[in-house]
């Protein structure tokens, strides 16, 4: 909300300077967003008159001007401007005069002396452009300095007023809050009944008398609608953001700002028969003052008459009953519609009005009679006419029922103690009714204030005049109790650090993403779609963390960055239920990063899986499987005590292209919760007896994964048997076509004795034929 | 005589004076280039029939008055012999290794080999010093759904249905056909308050951090951004507890022991009192400057004590217990903490922006 502090001075002037105001203000909850000058910084102008305006003698586009500057004798000044001529009024910077940019003296000009400058407006600073000196009206008055004239020494302010303070949305509002937090006096516009000179009525009947109860019209015949604004009324339309249109809307808009109370000025022979408020009807429309024709659905209110809705109920008026300048005859309406029969109807068709915004919020209906008269007040003093009596339709309005405030429950909120005289005197100074009983305050909120309903209510009324600065911050007391820590769960952070350590960056990327992405990686996917995206590539929640990843590769690839490595930590989203925590990550370009003394190699699966081994330990099991995005033979299932978290491999040449990457990245995506899960280290006794090794070549199948090998001679391995891996994986010379040979290291220790020759022949015989049965693997010869 | 004679002559091609062989047997030590000739020079003087040894065998054919004396002359020559040798090998072997040495030496002012290490994304840094400070004063973390409920996100909120305070957090829909209808991306981290004390019962300590969304999209606005939640449930918590846990924090976070912090009233539908909390700016020390709109303000955090309402949808006893929550933005902190002007640098993941932090 934006207001001239000029407005508001008038209405309660503390003894305070602007930016303590602000301050105060501020600090009252009423945060000023803004202070801005009506304009800027300049002195030295007057109100002048062009007595005479002749032709330059040597110059074809100057003119030699004679001034009235309310002085006994008129000054020659010299001007370009095109419009300059005998007769007008226009602002006139005198020598010595500071404008924005330049200082005016007396110079001569094509050899003419000239004391001072006719100005423009934008010569003022005052708008953008001009094309010619600023045109004063004809009652300016003469040689009155320009900026007193104009009440330019003025400040906007700005405030951002929260939801729940509606009551502060007038000048009237403002002027008694300001007066409760300063003390200051608050002296508001007098406002007399109007008589009424005509009998006229319309009818008013109220059919939804819960959102509507308290309804007032009024007959008003025989204005002029194209009397001017008077200009105080539109300097303060103008400095609260209001473009002035025409006297009678002015008005309204007038009393809407003085008062907060909305209203409405319907051309009386646009009605049609007696007014009726009431709900919209199935397929009713209403073309309204904006132009734009709403579809109204059965929950909106709408002011309608014989033949339909004429208005949109406390939110904006219908174009066909509007007031124009040839009006003469009007129909005044001002209102209390309840806030829920309101709240959020502008929204859903796309308007945010003043008026609906007070509504929303509530407005005062213990002042819409007072609205009425001061709107026929003005009416009938600046456009003429006659007023008919109110017609009221009145149902029940809101109770403010009393509240009970606890001194006791004051003091275990705030924290601290207040004197309960302090309280009762600022609640009263809020205009509520406040009875001292005992321990507590009976508080009867004022009809304006629509936040003030239970305790915590006054609670904060209290607090807030108390003022927050006031209340000690203090460290808390409580009891020291340890916080658990789980040690078989890996905390996200360790996560994290293990990745940096093991060389990988962090990245976060947006949780929606282009649902291209998600399609193009899976073409089964079915994302959750955002119903009113931000844009559409930002539409589908994502499914998987690889879009985000690679874009962020394309993004870097971009930025000549050749080595990526990346990771995050975030979730996907299937459903509402189904959230799940995923760690994904991608590796592109060289293993090692550029250096001079190390063989590097372009990164491919074996790097990753050795990454993911370091992290997560060799209880990682993959398996060959195929995942649409990846590489058909560059591709596992990850496995963890039994079940599938995930998958590791290269991108799918497809996709490669289809990103148009330069080479290929190689890609994870692992269940967070489940690798997070650890076990609780176990002590075993050490063996002191030797270890053996016995290294078995077995020749196989090319295609037998080396893990099925692998996992049937774990399968068979007696328990002293310490380790069973893969040392070498060969195909060529010296063994068949189709074959290949693997290289494996047995290891064996006993911890009870040394083992014989016999034992590890044993142990070696088991494992020989568990692969032949298993793998079709005999020893290589 | 002629016996004697004879023998003595004898003696005398057998035995060359010791000190003639030493002066040779240096002058060979001297000259050797490298550990084996030192070797062969040391067999032809000491060896098994190395010129002293053989002066020492010849020694026995001497008469025992003689023995004595030549015993002891090439004995004494022995011991020069052995002595030279010993220096020598000593050098030899120092110059070998000083070579050695010299072939093996680096250049150390080469950069060193293997991985390099990555980082952690900012706004995680930032997370964690969060979590940790707060974790420091007893705060368990707690975490919750990014797509949530209508009734999460706002009723048990107190917001209900069509209150103004639902515009202010343009919250992003999902579309109805593939989801149940009304679930929304939360608009903040509140929700998690409320699933929270649906299963725990008071006294609480939680901060709840994660990723939040509201429709908005320009300079300083990302549709998608962080949250830390923060809830103390107890007997006896005040306004007065409030503010003095988020000042200890906002001035440990900044390691500001002076920094200024001031609290307005404000609204939000789920605390009353509500505030605000704004600090002295850190940019420009109070002075006024871009970043603060030149109020030497900068509002960093929303907090208040938690409305009867929201207890009351959880079944908390609003008389026995009363509490204060506290929301703020991780990005706006991270940019104040480590001078980044752009929020959206945050979620463009470049490298060479992610890696300043590393």
């Amino acid at each position: 909300m934006q207001f001239p502090e000029s407005w508001l001075r008038n209405l309660v002037n503390p003894p305070l300077d602007t930016a303590q105001l602000a301050h105060v203000v501020t600090m009252a909850g009423l945060e000023v967003e803004a202070l801005t000058p009506a304009a800027p910084p300049f002195n030295n102008v007057v109100v002048a008159e062009i007595l005479s305006a002749e032709k330059h003698p040597d110059a074809d586009r100057l003119r030699v001007c004679q001034v009235d500057v309310g002085e006994a004798t008129p000054v020659t000044i010299v001007c370009g401007a095109p419009n300059a001529a005998a007769g007008l009024k226009v602002p006139c910077a005198r020598p010595g005069a500071k404008l924005p940019g330049i200082e005016i003296k007396v110079a001569k000009v094509r050899g003419v002396e000239s004391f001072g400058m006719l100005c423009s407006t934008k010569e003022l600073g005052l708008e953008g452009a001009a094309d010619g000196l600023m045109v004063l009206p004809d009652d300016a008055p003469v040689g009155e300095d320009f900026r007193t004239w104009l009440n330019l020494d003025d400040t906007l302010i700005t405030l951002k007023l929260t939801p729940n303070r509606a009551d502060c949305l007038s000048m009237q509002g403002l002027a008694r809050e300001i007066g409760a937090i300063t003390g200051a006096e608050v002296r508001l516009p007098q406002i007399v009944e109007v008589e009424s000179r005509i009998q006229d009525v319309v009818p008013v009947q109220v059919s939804a008398a819960d959102a509507c109860p308290l309804y007032l019209g009024r007959v008003v015949r025989g204005i002029n609608a194209q009397a001017t604004t008077p200009r105080w009324m539109a300097e303060r339309l103008e400095r609260s953001g209001i473009r002035p249109l025409l006297a009678p809307v002015d008005i309204t808009n007038y009393v809407l700002l003085e008062l907060g109370q909305p209203m409405h000025a319907f051309a009386l022979s646009r009605l049609n028969g007696g007014i009726e408020v009431r709900l919209a009807r199935p397929g009713e429309t209403l073309e309204l003052l904006n132009g734009q024709t709403a579809e109204l659905a059965p929950d909106m209110l709408v002011v309608a008459d014989a033949s339909g809705p004429v208005a949109l109920a406390g939110i904006m008026g219908g174009q066909p009953s509007s007031v124009e300048r040839f009006t003469v005859d009007v129909f005044l309406e001002a209102a209390f519609f309840a806030p829920t029969a309101i709240a959020g109807r502008a929204r859903r068709l796309g308007l945010s009005t003043d008026s609906s915004h007070r509504f929303e919020r509530g407005v005062d209906f213990g002042a819409t009679r007072q609205a009425m008269e001061r709107a026929t007040q003005l009416l009938i003093d600046i456009c003429g006419g006659r007023a008919g009596p109110i017609t009221e339709a009145a149902a029940e309005l809101p109770q403010r029922q009393p509240i009970t405030l606890r001194l006791a429950r004051l003091k275990r909120v705030a924290g601290v103690e207040m004197s309960a005289d302090q309280v009762a005197r600022d609640l009263a100074a809020l205009g509520a009714h406040v009875e001292r009983q005992d321990d507590r305050l009976i508080v009867a909120p004022p009809s304006f204030r629509f936040d003030l309903a239970i305790e915590e209510d006054l609670i904060e009324e209290a607090v807030r005049l108390y003022g927050y600065d006031n209340i000690p911050a203090q460290p808390p007391a409580a009891p020291s109790r340890m916080l658990p820590q789980d040690e078989t769960a890996l905390a996200d952070d360790v996560l994290r650090q293990m990745l940096v350590d093991l060389d990988y960056q962090e990245v976060i990327t947006y949780s929606f993403v282009d649902p291209a992405w998600e399609t193009a990686l899976d073409a089964a996917a079915r994302p959750l779609q955002l119903a009113n995206p931000i844009a559409s590539q930002l539409s589908a929640m994502r499914t998987t963390l690889w879009g985000g990843l690679i874009e962020t590769l394309r993004h870097n690839l971009n930025r000549q960055q050749e080595r990526v490595r990346i990771f995050e930590l975030g979730r996907v989203y299937t459903s509402q239920a189904e959230q799940p925590m995923k760690l994904g990550g991608l590796v592109y370009g060289d293993v090692l990063p550029e250096q001079w003394g190390a063989p590097s190699h372009r990164v491919d699966f074996f790097d990753l899986k050795g990454d993911l081994e370091r992290l997560f330990g060799h209880a990682l099991d993959t398996q060959r499987g195929t995942h649409p995005a990846l590489h058909p033979g560059q591709c596992a299932e990850v496995w963890v005590n039994g079940r599938a978290i995930g998958w590791i491999g290269a991108l799918h040449p497809r996709l490669v292209q289809a990103f148009d990457l330069p080479a290929v990245p190689v890609l994870f995506e692992l269940d967070s919760q489940v690798l997070v899960q650890r076990c609780l280290p176990r002590h075993a006794s050490l063996s002191r007896f030797p270890l053996v090794r016995r290294d078995l070549a077995f020749v196989l199948d090319a295609h037998t994964p080396a893990g099925e090998l692998l996992a049937a001679l774990r399968e068979v391995a007696p328990g002293r048997i310490q380790s069973i891996e893969v040392f070498d994986d060969y195909r060529g010379k010296g063994v068949a076509e189709n074959q290949k040979s693997l290289a494996i290291r047995v290891v064996m220790q006993d911890t009870e004795r040394t083992l014989t020759d016999q034992d590890v022949e044993d142990a070696v015989q088991k494992l020989v034929s568990a692969a032949l049965r298993q793998c079709n693997a005999s020893l290589r010869a | 005589m002629s016996f004697v004679d004879k023998f003595e002559i004898l003696q005398i091609t057998a035995m060359r004076n010791p000190n003639e062989i030493v002066a040779d047997a240096l002058a060979a030590i001297h000259g050797c280039p490298d550990l084996p000739t030192l070797e062969q020079v040391k067999a032809n003087y000491l060896g098994k029939s190395g010129q002293l040894t053989e002066l020492l065998k010849s020694l026995g054919a001497m008469p025992a008055d003689e023995r004595k004396t030549a015993g002891a002359r090439i004995n004494e020559a022995k011991q020069a012999v052995e002595a030279a040798l010993k220096d020598r090998r000593e050098a030899l072997q120092q110059a070998e290794l000083d070579r050695q040495l010299a072939a093996e030496t680096l250049d150390v002012t080469l950069p060193g080999r293997g991985l390099a290490r990555g980082g952690l994304h900012p706004v995680s840094k930032t997370l964690a010093r969060i979590q940790a400070l707060f974790r420091s004063i007893g705060f368990e973390v707690a975490t919750g759904p990014e797509i949530e409920t209508d009734f999460y996100n706002f009723t048990a909120l107190n917001i209900p249905e069509d209150h103004p305070a639902r515009a202010m957090h343009d919250t992003f829909y999902l579309r109805q056909d593939n989801s149940g209808g009304g679930e929304l991306l939360r608009t903040h981290t509140s929700p998690v308050q409320v699933r929270h004390m649906q299963t725990h019962q008071p006294p609480l300590r939680i901060i709840a951090p994660g990723r939040v969304y509201r429709c908005d999209s320009d300079v300083t606005h990302t549709p998608m951004f962080h949250q830390i939640e923060g809830l103390w449930v107890d007997e006896s918590v005040s306004f007065a507890d409030l503010k003095g846990v988020l000042a200890d924090f906002m001035r440990n976070f900044f390691e500001r022991d002076d920094l200024p912090v001031r609290f307005r009233p404000s609204f939000f539908p789920f605390t009353e009192p509500s505030a605000e909390m704004d600090i002295g700016c850190v940019m420009c020390g109070g002075e006024g400057c871009r970043v603060c709109s030149h109020t030497g303000w900068l509002e960093v955090l929303g907090c208040g004590m938690v409305h009867p309402n929201v207890f009351r949808h959880v079944d908390i006893d609003t008389e026995r217990f009363v509490g204060f929550a506290f929301g703020l933005g991780v990005e706006r902190l991270a940019m104040l903490r480590y001078g980044v002007d752009d929020l959206r640098l945050f979620f463009e993941n470049d490298l060479r922006f992610l890696k300043q932090f590393n």
